[in-house]
């Protein structure tokens, strides 16, 4: 008898510590949903990503599909995947992500891509991101400017483009406007250039860069879905929250903090890298025009800009072989912004971190194991 | 069930929800260390000054200054195998000194990017010039742990080699698009990170955060006054700014003699671009050629 209760104490015990540790269930990687052999520790240039978002799309049908939403400048098409369960004809909240709206920050097209493959790998064994799945939708654009991220491709010497590749303005001779500084958002207001040569080049008006009109268009369209806004660049090592003005606080200041903050720590969990998190005017520099701000002025509750690896060494350059921590500490970080926004959403729920689930996961455990022994 | 069977049962629950506790996030991120620095007698010049304003050690103004005192360490102290990077502020504040410009006080620790090793902490003040004087910003350290950086060794054998060779070395876009710096190219690489850091030093401001992007190329010259020279271009960063700013050095180093810059041009992007326009911050500042 005094046995009999000692190996159930221990084998729950050990399962609890288990739970609370790490979250036993995405050790369960699979390979479903990615079967051929490409390689996410490689740079890739926008032709073979294209392939992989059309093959990724038609090789998982019930949880994939890509859809354009609008043109470069160029003509090119900018094309996003929507990743869901269950999403025809529902109208389901989602999450943003786009990756590579400055042309030469290649780790975060690279990252855009790792997120996807992590979610095929996970969705079947991963109970949570299941669960988050089957609620929201999540939209990733992995090149927004995909004119400019070709550009930097050409050769060594255009490797550092930075902007769109519109042609100059009137009175001017440089091309490309910074479509990060070419959103609605107190536009050109501060901490961008008016000479079209410059880095900072806010353009000839706000939203006047085909890039950043598509997506103004395709978010603005679905303000109420749409529950965070996650821009993804390099680097500084910064996770960036709104407003970029130093005269404009966000409502929801604190709770953005406090969840960036757990991001960060979740992201420095994984490497030991540490991610600095505050408003653009405290930790950066000021800054108007972001697509990050744009987000939160139209009501999108949750906005952060991710600057990724590194904090100088190597900068914009960042070699392959870092590809991938950088890789998984940004979608630790990732996946703590969208749980709690999701529970938020879903379950009411406002603790911090996935600890969150863990506790309910505790309860019912509990539960259960005092309901058997009642029974027994 | 007995009655000890249910206690153990509570007592693993209970220690198991306190460990599960929600995460509640600090307001900084992180206790700071306690540490054996020993405290830097007050100059007597500061004595009687204005009090210092404290300043968020993760916040820009602080990081800006950190980072000059980098380039300034490594203008003293990096060689093709050591270079000093920041690992974290702990303590800022800012003494307003008028005229004479904005002096930060810093308490900051170092890593070693070569071995990726500790190198301990530092003091360090930093003086930006009022905006009448065009002056690089003034930098004084005292740091604990720099007596560590000795490759003597490897030094004294890459200057052998490069002093003996039939052929002058040269190179290219280190690193590559990709990322990536052939291994007898990152001794050269460091090298003109170190150079690198003598032009950052000067051009740096309150607006400014400058890193070193490529070495877009570089040449071995003649050796002269037992010191090996090299022309480089190396392409700078400003965070600020977002600009890629292109400068030419001639760089001599020697094990003995450490790293000088004799000559630094700034290269304007295109003939018939302007000059950057000299305006209030955040933009790019106008930079001033090196002697």
């Amino acid at each position: 008898m005094w046995k009999d209760n000692m190996m159930i104490t221990v084998g729950l015990a050990f399962l609890i510590l288990c739970m609370q540790n790490i979250d036993c269930t995405s050790d369960k990687l699979t390979q479903d949903g990615i079967t051929w052999n490409y390689n996410y520790t490689r740079y890739h240039p926008m032709s073979e990503i294209s392939d992989w978002m059309e093959r990724v799309a038609s090789e998982n049908p019930e949880l994939v599909s890509s859809s354009v939403y609008g043109e470069t400048f160029e003509g090119r098409n900018i094309t996003f995947l929507k990743i869901g369960l269950g999403s025809e004809g529902r109208e389901k909240k989602a999450i943003w992500m786009d990756c590579g709206i400055h042309a030469r920050e290649w780790i975060a097209p690279a990252f855009c891509q790792w997120f996807v493959k992590e979610i095929l790998q996970r969705y079947q064994t991963d109970e949570k991101l299941n669960e988050m799945l089957k609620n929201m939708d999540f939209y990733v654009t992995p090149v927004l400017n995909i004119d400019g991220y070709m550009f930097s491709w050409f050769n060594e010497s255009t490797r550092l483009w930075r902007k769109s590749r519109s042609i100059p303005p009137e009175g001017c001779w440089c091309h490309g406007v910074d479509l990060n500084r070419n959103f609605n958002a107190y536009w050109g207001t501060v901490g961008v250039s008016r000479d079209c040569c410059q880095n900072t080049y806010c353009g000839s008006g706000p939203v006047s860069e085909k890039e950043a009109e598509a997506v103004t268009q395709f978010v603005g369209s679905r303000v109420d879905q749409i529950l965070c806004f996650l821009t993804i660049h390099s680097a500084g090592q910064l996770l960036l929250m709104p407003y970029g003005h130093p005269q404009i606080s966000a409502p929801n200041y604190d709770e953005l903090k406090a969840v960036g903050q757990a991001a960060a720590a979740a992201m420095k969990a994984v490497h030991g890298m540490v991610y600095r998190v505050g408003t653009s005017p405290e930790i950066l520099y000021a800054n108007s025009g972001s697509s990050r701000d744009w987000a939160r002025l139209i009501g999108i509750p949750f906005s952060y800009t991710f600057e990724l690896r590194d904090t100088g060494e190597f900068g914009h350059l960042l070699p392959e072989n870092q590809i991938q921590p950088a890789c998984e500490e940004a979608f630790e970080g990732a996946r703590t912004i969208i749980t709690y926004v999701h529970d938020k959403a879903f379950h009411n729920r406002t603790e911090i971190g996935a600890v969150g689930a863990t506790r309910a996961f505790w309860a019912t455990v509990l539960a259960s194991c005092l309901a058997t022994m009642y029974l027994l | 069930m007995g009655r000890p069977g249910w206690t153990l049962w509570v007592v693993v629950v209970l220690i198991g929800d306190s460990l599960a506790g929600p995460y509640r996030p600090d307001a900084e991120p992180g206790p700071l260390e306690t540490n054996n620095i020993e405290e830097l007698e007050v100059p007597p010049e500061l004595d009687g000054a204005m009090s210092d304003a404290e300043l968020v050690p993760h916040h820009y103004p602080a990081q800006r200054a950190a980072k000059v005192a980098v380039h300034y360490l490594n203008t003293r102290h990096a060689s093709p195998y050591s270079c000093i990077e920041l690992n974290r502020v702990h303590k800022a504040s800012l003494e307003d000194l008028g005229q004479a410009g904005k002096k930060y006080r810093l308490q900051i620790s170092l890593k070693e990017c070569v071995s990726n090793t500790d190198l301990g902490q530092c003091l360090a003040e930093v003086l930006f010039p009022g905006e009448q004087e065009q002056r690089a910003p003034q930098v004084q350290c005292s740091c604990e742990g720099l007596k560590k950086l000795n490759n003597r060794a490897e030094e004294d054998a890459l200057f052998q080699r490069l002093n003996t060779s039939n052929s002058p070395l040269s190179g290219s876009n280190i690193p590559d698009s990709y990322g990536n710096i052939a291994p007898e190219m990152k001794p050269m690489w460091h090298l003109g990170a170190a150079a690198a850091s003598f032009v950052m030093l000067k051009e740096s401001n309150e607006s400014t955060l400058y890193n070193m992007a490529q070495v877009a190329n570089f040449t071995q010259l003649e050796t002269e006054n037992d010191q090996l020279r090299f022309k480089y271009h190396i392409l700078l960063h400003d965070m600020i700014s977002q600009e890629i700013l292109h400068w030419k050095l001639l760089v001599a180093w020697s094990p003995a003699g450490g790293v000088s810059v004799p000559q630094a041009d700034w290269e304007p992007k295109c003939h018939h671009c302007e000059l950057p326009l000299a305006k209030s911050t955040p933009e790019a500042t106008k930079p001033s050629s090196a002697s």
